[in-house]
């Protein structure tokens, strides 16, 4: 029997206000243990939270980039269990009535057509702290810069139907909420967590399997890797007769499968009720046009403006809006030189390849968008080869110079004077008449050990076009 | 002349203010009196007297700069669940026996503006859950006017106190009658104003829709001033509420001519109202006829739910109130706990007295999974009926006039193993926390055996003044508030 994969996420971000959700504790990440607190995020007796409106703003923000419905008034939830990272004994969230709900975000699904990802519901909650055990005392301790650090979970719905279309739609989650500028979207770092709701039926039924909880899929590497896994495992459990039993899975990257949490982790009864402390939120529509005009151009239109407005191939314009800062300085390129693809390929290619290489991101480019369309024209305008390019690029990371300095100090203008050529090419010619003889035999191969010659003769600086008109005429 | 100890906050001030008496002797002869009758009452849990003392020295000096405003230099007790900066908290649980707040709550922050002078912390029902005070994990305070009967609770200390001329005014908090059913046991004036009114900042919750800071006072006069002293918005609480707060000493002059009171039908002779009690309102009632106040019954029909949809939300919000007293933090930890599940629960079973463990039960029962609609949605509904019912009965009059509780102060011991007994002994009072609307307590008379008997003046949302005013009007006309408990002199 064929079987068909139900894929449904929920996604926590982090978001980057400067101080917590319900008190003025600085977010900041790194800080000494119980540094970032005070009396509210430690839940001492007596205390009260008020809400920071720019975490509104920002779930308002995420809400409008995903097409979602914006309550016009909703409230804040208690989740009550004990756990020595949470001081209150409950978490503040939203419940029955979230911020948002009913938007989707659209994804390239499989087979290139582009499919829309439905979100049940977007809302806001604090986050935990930490616990540190200590591995030579039975102790735990306990960190609490991270409680009260404003979240959003974004829950979609059981639409995605494969590990690819799973992994695509957090990237676009992740590219929003960064072009948004209202999170890191770091998986490995905690800004951007995970889970997945896994089911499987068979292909074409419309019922739902019974589904399983994967969490700690800590990594974007593991994502598709993780849910392939239990999909597999599923499909074996269901082929050989078994059924799936409702339950939590822990994602082990180590071991690359998927681990029942049976018996580690109790049945919860969070007992949600209305938080009495806060008062419901209205948001009129005045306040969400106000930021709707604040919104930037989000991926996939800036994706379509690439395609459409540049001529790039889809490839190109994917990669190139993957990130903000990425497509900013790709336009900031295009703007000082009209040759789109050209400069598409070497910001896809020799740029992300440094970058990637050293583990920097856009944001610390050792080569600025106006030194790339430096050089770029350079490359334009016949002054020197792609190839020469390349070595002047390398150039400009050591050294920081601009590609004209680099140029004029190594002496790499490009040779396209015909005459000057003329006379190299004879020279070599003469001085390989065995060659000669053999190419006018039939060797056309041949060509390249003279193209060859002549660059080491002019080390590299020869126009290779002009070169090859030469060659062609002299041996022909 | 009584002595100072004796006074009340605006003879004090006055006497201040001409400086016949300065704040430290005032602060003094109070602190002496707390001495000498305190092994009696046992109403304080902690006595601040070295602070009270250089308070009262600086407010001495505030007054020598001529800056002296109505609560300059005046003692005053604060109930034990008001974190005080520095001064422990305990609200009468072993679990916060040591917890000493690093901040102030909002309404002693604006004491201490007022340059008013702490003599300390008195008692309650262990984390305000109860109506007698004999919840308190420390201690039993006993009512000035008959030592062998409860001061009423859950603040009983700060009722027990301004009996007791152990301070001259305090603070405590209601949550269900809490402020209204002391006092009317102990013979003073309480005010619980309307949610919203006093910011709850730094009071540690019971059941935080229901609770709110208020007074208790000798006398109307002094009611009115402190809340002139702790009334307005706080940003630093939510549920707060920007409105302004009028002068309410000011309103109290206010001609009360043609007021129009309330008689709730639910509420008039109903069962369970002792004759001791039927007869002081009846009595206040006629009083108020001679104002020249009218009369309207009214009908308050989901008043008979009150008692049921109470005992669930309050319950439901303290098991969640109540979570953060886990061990991990602050406050009391059990012993050498052989693992985190292991801490919790002897933590929580140690720490918690009898009462709050029952209220844990009852609330994490009504919010639970499959029993959630049946109660605790519920019993939201019932409550928002409640509210239309008040809402409904002030378009057609001002006030209402109610008894506070239906017997005078019972005897020490006698509900404390009927838990039913004592929730259903807050049946008048607990109607206005759910609706959220200001009730006062004042004394209106005494029983046959001269305990004293209050009277409850419910108004509508944020209409403390007319409450005030017309509460001022009756001690104006009556004597009843200038009877004091025999206590022995020293
Ligand atoms: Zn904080």
């Amino acid at each position: 029997m064929e079987f068909e994969p139900v894929i449904g996420l929920e996604v926590h971000a982090q978001l980057k206000t400067r101080t917590k959700i319900f008190c003025g504790c600085d977010t900041a990440f790194g800080a000494p243990p119980n540094t970032h607190v005070c009396p509210v995020c430690l839940g001492m007796p007596g205390v009260l939270p008020v809400l920071n409106r720019i975490v509104v703003e920002y779930a308002i923000k995420m809400a409008l980039a995903t097409n979602c419905d914006i309550a016009p008034k909703s409230r804040f939830a208690r989740k009550n269990y004990f756990y020595p990272d949470l001081p209150k004994g409950y978490q503040i969230s939203q419940y029955e009535l979230p911020i948002a709900e009913g938007g989707y975000v659209e994804v390239d699904a499989d087979g290139g057509n582009s499919r829309k990802i439905g979100l049940t519901r977007i809302h806001m909650e604090e986050d935990a702290g930490k616990l540190i055990h200590d591995p030579d005392r039975p102790h735990s301790r306990v960190d609490l810069n991270r409680t009260g650090v404003p979240l959003i979970e974004i829950v979609s719905e059981p639409d995605i139907r494969s590990p690819r279309e799973a992994g695509a739609y957090l990237r676009q989650l992740r590219a929003i909420l960064r072009y948004l500028d209202i999170s890191d979207g770091n998986m490995e770092e905690g800004s951007f967590r995970c889970d997945a709701n896994v089911s499987v039926r068979p292909a074409g039924s419309d019922p739902l399997g019974t589904r399983t909880e994967v969490k700690n899929i800590n990594s974007f590497k593991f994502v598709e890797s993780a849910l392939a896994y239990e999909i597999k495992r599923q499909i074996a459990v269901l082929e050989d007769g078994g059924v799936i039993i409702q339950e939590t899975r822990l994602w082990d990257s180590g071991r690359q499968r998927t681990v029942s949490m049976r018996g580690k982790e109790e049945a919860h009864d969070y007992r949600y009720f209305s938080d009495p402390d806060l008062v419901p939120l209205v948001i009129d529509d005045a306040w969400i046009e106000t930021i709707r005009k604040t919104l930037p151009e989000l991926p996939r239109a800036r994706k379509a403006r690439f395609v459409d407005n540049f001529g790039l191939p889809e490839h190109d314009a994917d990669i190139l809006t993957s990130s903000k800062e990425l497509a900013d300085y790709f336009e900031a390129c295009v703007r000082q030189i009209n040759a789109p693809k050209l400069v598409s390929n070497w910001v896809m290619g020799p740029l992300l390849a440094l970058l990637n290489a050293e583990g920097r991101t856009i944001a610390d480019t050792p080569v600025s968008p106006e030194r790339m369309a430096e050089l770029l024209a350079l490359v334009e305008n016949g002054t020197i080869s792609g190839k020469i390019a390349k070595t002047i690029f390398d150039e400009m990371v050591q050294t920081g110079e601009s590609p004209e300095a680099v140029v004029s100090r190594k002496e790499l203008v490009q040779v396209t004077d015909e005459a000057a050529l003329e006379a190299i090419v004879d020279r070599v010619l003469a001085a390989n008449p065995s060659e000669v003889e053999s190419y006018r035999g039939g060797k056309t191969k041949l060509m390249g050990f003279f193209v060859g010659q002549i660059m080491k003769e002019t080390r590299g600086k020869a126009n290779p076009q002009i070169v090859n008109t030469l060659l062609k005429n002299k041996l022909g | 002349m009584k002595p100072l100890y004796g006074m009340t906050i605006h003879e004090a001030h006055d006497l201040l203010k001409k400086r016949e008496i300065s704040a430290v002797e005032l602060t003094r002869a109070v602190l002496d009196r707390i001495n000498a009758v305190e092994p009696l009452i046992d109403a304080y849990i902690t006595i601040t007297a070295g602070q009270a003392i250089s308070d009262a020295e600086a407010a001495d000096q505030a007054i020598s700069r001529g800056d002296i405003r109505p609560l300059t230099g005046i003692p005053l007790a604060v109930k034990d669940l008001i974190c005080t900066r520095g001064v422990r908290t305990t609200c009468a649980s072993k679990m916060l026996e040591n917890f000493t707040p690093p901040y102030d709550a909002a309404v002693m922050t604006k004491l201490n503006a007022a340059g008013a002078v702490m003599t300390g912390k008195v008692n309650m029902d262990e984390f305000a859950m109860g109506s007698s005070t004999e919840n308190s994990a420390f201690k039993i305070t006993r009512n000035p006017w008959d030592l062998n009967r409860v001061p009423g609770g859950s603040s009983g200390g700060s009722a027990a106190a301004v009996a007791a001329d152990m301070c001259l005014g305090a603070l405590g908090s209601d949550t269900g009658g809490s402020i209204r059913q002391p006092a009317s046991h102990c013979g003073v004036v309480g005010l619980k104003p309307t949610y919203g009114r006093v910011s709850r900042f730094g009071l540690v919750a019971f059941a935080s829709s229901l609770d709110q800071i208020g007074p208790l006072a000798k006398d109307i006069t002094d009611a009115a001033i402190l809340m002139d002293a702790v009334s307005g918005h706080d940003p630093k609480d939510a549920t707060s509420v920007n409105r302004e707060v009028p002068d309410y000493v000011a309103g109290l002059t206010r001609d009360i001519k043609g007021l129009t009171i309330g008689i709730p039908r639910e509420y008039h002779a109903s069962e369970g109202i002792s004759p001791d009690v039927q007869t002081a309102i009846d009595g206040a009632a006629d009083v108020f006829k001679n104002l020249g106040a009218q009369f309207v019954e009214i009908s308050l029909p989901h008043t008979q739910y009150a008692v049921a949809a109470y005992y669930l939300i309050a319950p439901a919000e303290a098991g969640s109130n109540l979570a953060r007293y886990d061990g991990v933090k602050y406050g009391f930890r059990a012993a050498d706990p052989s693992g985190l599940m292991d801490m919790y629960c002897r933590t929580r079973s140690a720490g918690f007295g009898p009462e709050v463990q029952r209220r844990i039960m009852l609330g994490t029962y009504a919010l639970s999974a499959g029993y959630y609609d049946a109660y605790y949605k519920k019993a939201s509904q019932v409550r928002t009926l409640i509210r239309r019912d008040f809402e409904k009965a002030f378009k057609i009059c001002d006030i209402i006039l109610a008894p506070v509780a239906p017997t005078p102060a019972f005897p020490i011991g006698q509900n404390i193993d009927d838990p039913l007994a004592m929730y259903l002994s807050d049946i008048f009072t607990l109607s206005a926390n759910l609706a959220g609307i200001p009730g006062l307590s004042a004394p209106c008379g005494f029983s046959k055996d001269g305990l004293p008997v209050g009277m409850q003046l419910l108004g509508n949302f944020f209409d403390e003044q007319t409450l005030l005013t017309a509460a001022f009007q009756f001690e104006q006309a009556t004597d009843i508030h200038l009877k004091k408990p025999q206590l022995p002199a020293h």
